[in-house]
């Protein structure tokens, strides 16, 4: 996976090592491994899933995303830039008299306030998914590690980062363990 | 009880039978799909390919020559002064609308079916609306200025009249275009992470990888894209809503009888899902045997769309019919006059043939042995489409040729250019689609996974194997 093109690279915790990687047979066994991980007080770990498990947010104790709100932001911030450049347009900057009707004839601009408010919203929404995920980020640790690319097949796993207050190689991966993993190992920060 | 493959597997969960036949589970499932990616070019995607991309040709050689003549080429006419163009404009973003309403309004509705051909139809709207945007491209005669379309400030001092349903048009079409390419993107993302994982060769690493974004499955990034996916799918079911009602205003707005109706808007919306939905039907019986795919694209997706078809083409008979109704409720002489003409005048055999295919023939799907028929439904497909083709022409030429005043009365010819253009359509549609399935996913595969039943964080394993009803029969005995 090394060699990918670069735009944006993940930061690195100090250490020999980047953190712990897991991995488990069945979305089950990931699903209750996650709550042990959570009830064990780690902040500084992730799930990787071929598919969105359902529920699982709720198993790792993660709060509700933001997304919605700049959504909402970006889409009346769009709907508002098309209902002012309409109204500029033809009021001010090219005022036509057509058929006698007034000049501010606000319901013949709500369609194209209404589209620019949706592409608006459409923007904010993948663009504040691609921000609030930190992506395209090409370069991580976890790609150095051959097993993990099967997270997009059919390999369920979990991955505890060297910066979390509680990590520590040992026990990290004995908790990993008894939680269930079929194999866990140290993944090593690239030099 | 071993896991017994085949079509009588039930979902433990919901007791219901599987979506996805043959008892995969989440490997096989993206074996089926990247496979075809990763294999040699097979010798009969050529045969798809190369015609498409002499057809393509046709439509370069026809658009060039338009703009070097001017649209005099075409068989237009006063009064007939849209014609062609504008019906192939109408009908390609008709054909878009099925892939919105099942990425989006089936995703709203939890109908967990479209995860198989979600994909595919998506990537069909999407150049289904690249088809349509070349026509009023196209239409306008001077093409240097067609960026009089949009609001672009210039030397003149000019703008664009915001109140015309032309303009509407401009922005409806192109931000529908703009968000259905996002929307398609957003679900390509993990695929495309698959695929890079899977890369047999470093060029095709680095290529996949870089549009996969570094994606990296991560539950926290799932998590922000949940949630962008479901507001996506949001905003298109309006958005899809909106754009054919607009196509329709451009009509309906106008004072020309047989346009100046106010069922056209949800008349058009009901007549876009039946074509798009019938195109999904003709994409898909060919690609679910070309690549492999029959235990994932099941007949009973087939047989749900058919269903939609019956539901939307009678939705179109009804709008038909009550068009005649109130041309004769409303006593308007033109209006009665024109409605009469459509259907008895000199374009009655394009009327007919529309009423044949849209309302007579989709008839057969009330069967259930019509609907879980490929042949029956491949057949079926392809009328609908020319029935829907040919609803675009009756609504534009039949009520424009005959003028209010006699003297100005004329009947329009298509001419060879009129034929190359919408072939060159076709040629535009079919390449794009056969690029699209030579290197891209073309079944969402990271949503087809979370219908299976072992991806239920609680399913108990081994799953149980009876129906509900099954189950309940048996207690109710004891």
């Amino acid at each position: 996976m090394k060699g990918l093109i670069g735009l944006m690279e993940a930061p690195l915790p100090e250490g020999p090592y980047y953190g712990a990687l897991a991995e488990f047979a069945t979305p089950a066994d990931l699903y209750r491994a996650c709550e042990r991980v959570r009830d064990a007080g780690y902040s500084k770990w992730d799930a990787h899933t071929p598919f969105p498990v359902h529920g699982l947010e709720g198993a790792m104790g993660m709060k509700r995303s933001k997304l919605p709100w700049i959504v909402l932001a970006l889409g009346l911030g769009g709907a508002a830039t098309g209902f002012a450049l309409q109204t500029w347009v033809h009021t001010t900057a090219y005022p036509l008299t057509i058929s006698g009707k007034p000049l501010f004839t606000w319901p013949a601009f709500i369609p194209i306030t209404f589209e620019l408010g949706v592409l608006g919203g459409a923007l904010g929404a993948v663009g504040g998914m691609l921000a609030l995920n930190k992506l395209p980020m090409h370069h991580h640790p976890l790609f150095d590690v051959k097993r993990f690319s099967r997270f997009s097949d059919d390999g369920f796993f979990i991955s505890i980062e060297s910066w979390d207050p509680r990590f520590d190689a040992s026990q990290t991966v004995r908790l990993l363990e008894s939680a269930g993993a079929s194999h866990v190992q140290l993944v090593e920060n690239p030099k | 009880m071993a896991p017994t493959p085949g079509p009588d597997r039930y979902d433990p969960v919901v007791g219901r039978p599987t979506l996805i036949l043959g008892g995969h589970d989440f490997h096989s499932i993206t074996e089926a799909v990247a496979r075809p990616l990763e294999r040699p070019t097979p010798p009969t995607w050529w045969l798809f390919f190369l015609p498409s991309v002499a057809l393509l040709g046709l439509l370069g050689i026809a658009v060039s020559w338009l703009f070097w003549e001017g649209i005099g080429i075409w068989g237009l006419n006063i009064p007939v002064g849209w014609a062609w163009d504008i019906t192939n404009f109408v009908f390609w973003v008709g054909i878009g609308h099925a892939g919105t309403l099942i990425s989006a309004i089936l995703f709203l509705f939890r109908q967990k079916w479209r995860t198989s051909i979600n994909r595919a139809a998506e990537a069909m709207t999407i150049f289904a609306v690249m088809c349509a945007l070349i026509f009023p491209g196209i239409h306008v005669g001077r093409v240097w200025v067609a960026y009089f379309m949009f609001p672009i400030p210039n030397q003149m001092g000019m703008w664009p009249n915001f109140r015309s349903p032309l303009l509407w048009d401009v922005f409806a079409v192109s931000i529908y275009g703009t968000v259905s390419v996002l929307f398609w993107y957003v679900g390509l993302i993990p695929d495309l992470a698959t695929i890079r994982d899977r890369a047999i060769t470093p060029l095709r690493q680095k290529i996949y990888g870089f549009f996969a974004l570094g994606w990296r499955g991560s539950n926290r990034h799932w998590q922000h894209y949940e949630v962008a996916y479901l507001i996506l799918a949001g905003l298109a079911t309006p958005l899809v809503l909106s754009v054919h009602s607009i196509v329709s205003m451009d009509f309906a707005v106008s004072q020309i009888p047989g346009w100046h109706t106010t069922i056209f808007p949800p008349y058009f919306v009901a007549g876009a899902i039946f074509s798009g939905f019938a195109m999904v039907i003709t994409l898909m019986v060919i690609c679910r045997s070309a690549f492999g795919l029959k235990e994932i694209i099941t007949i009973r997706h087939f047989d749900y769309m058919a269903k939609i078809i019956l539901v939307t083409g009678s939705m179109v008979g009804y709008a038909y019919a009550m068009e005649f109704f109130i041309a004769w409720y409303s006593g308007n002489d033109y209006e009665l006059f024109t409605f009469t003409n459509r259907a008895f005048g000199p374009y009655a055999w394009a009327y007919w043939t529309m009423i044949t295919c849209n309302v007579v023939s989709p008839q057969v799907f009330w069967f259930k042995k019509a609907r879980t028929s490929i042949p029956i439904l491949f057949v079926m497909s392809i009328f609908v489409n020319i029935g829907m083709w040919f609803e675009r022409f009756v609504i534009i030429v039949t009520s424009l040729h005959r003028d209010f005043l006699p003297s100005a009365w004329s009947y329009f010819r298509p001419t060879i250019w009129d034929v190359s253009c919408l072939l060159g359509s076709f040629g535009l549609f079919f390449t794009m689609f056969c690029l699209f399935v030579r290197f891209l996913p073309m079944v969402a595969t990271a949503e087809v996974k979370t219908v299976l039943p072992q991806a239920d964080p609680h399913a108990h394993p081994p799953p149980e194997r009876t129906l509900v009803r099954d189950r309940l029969a048996e207690e109710g005995a004891r």
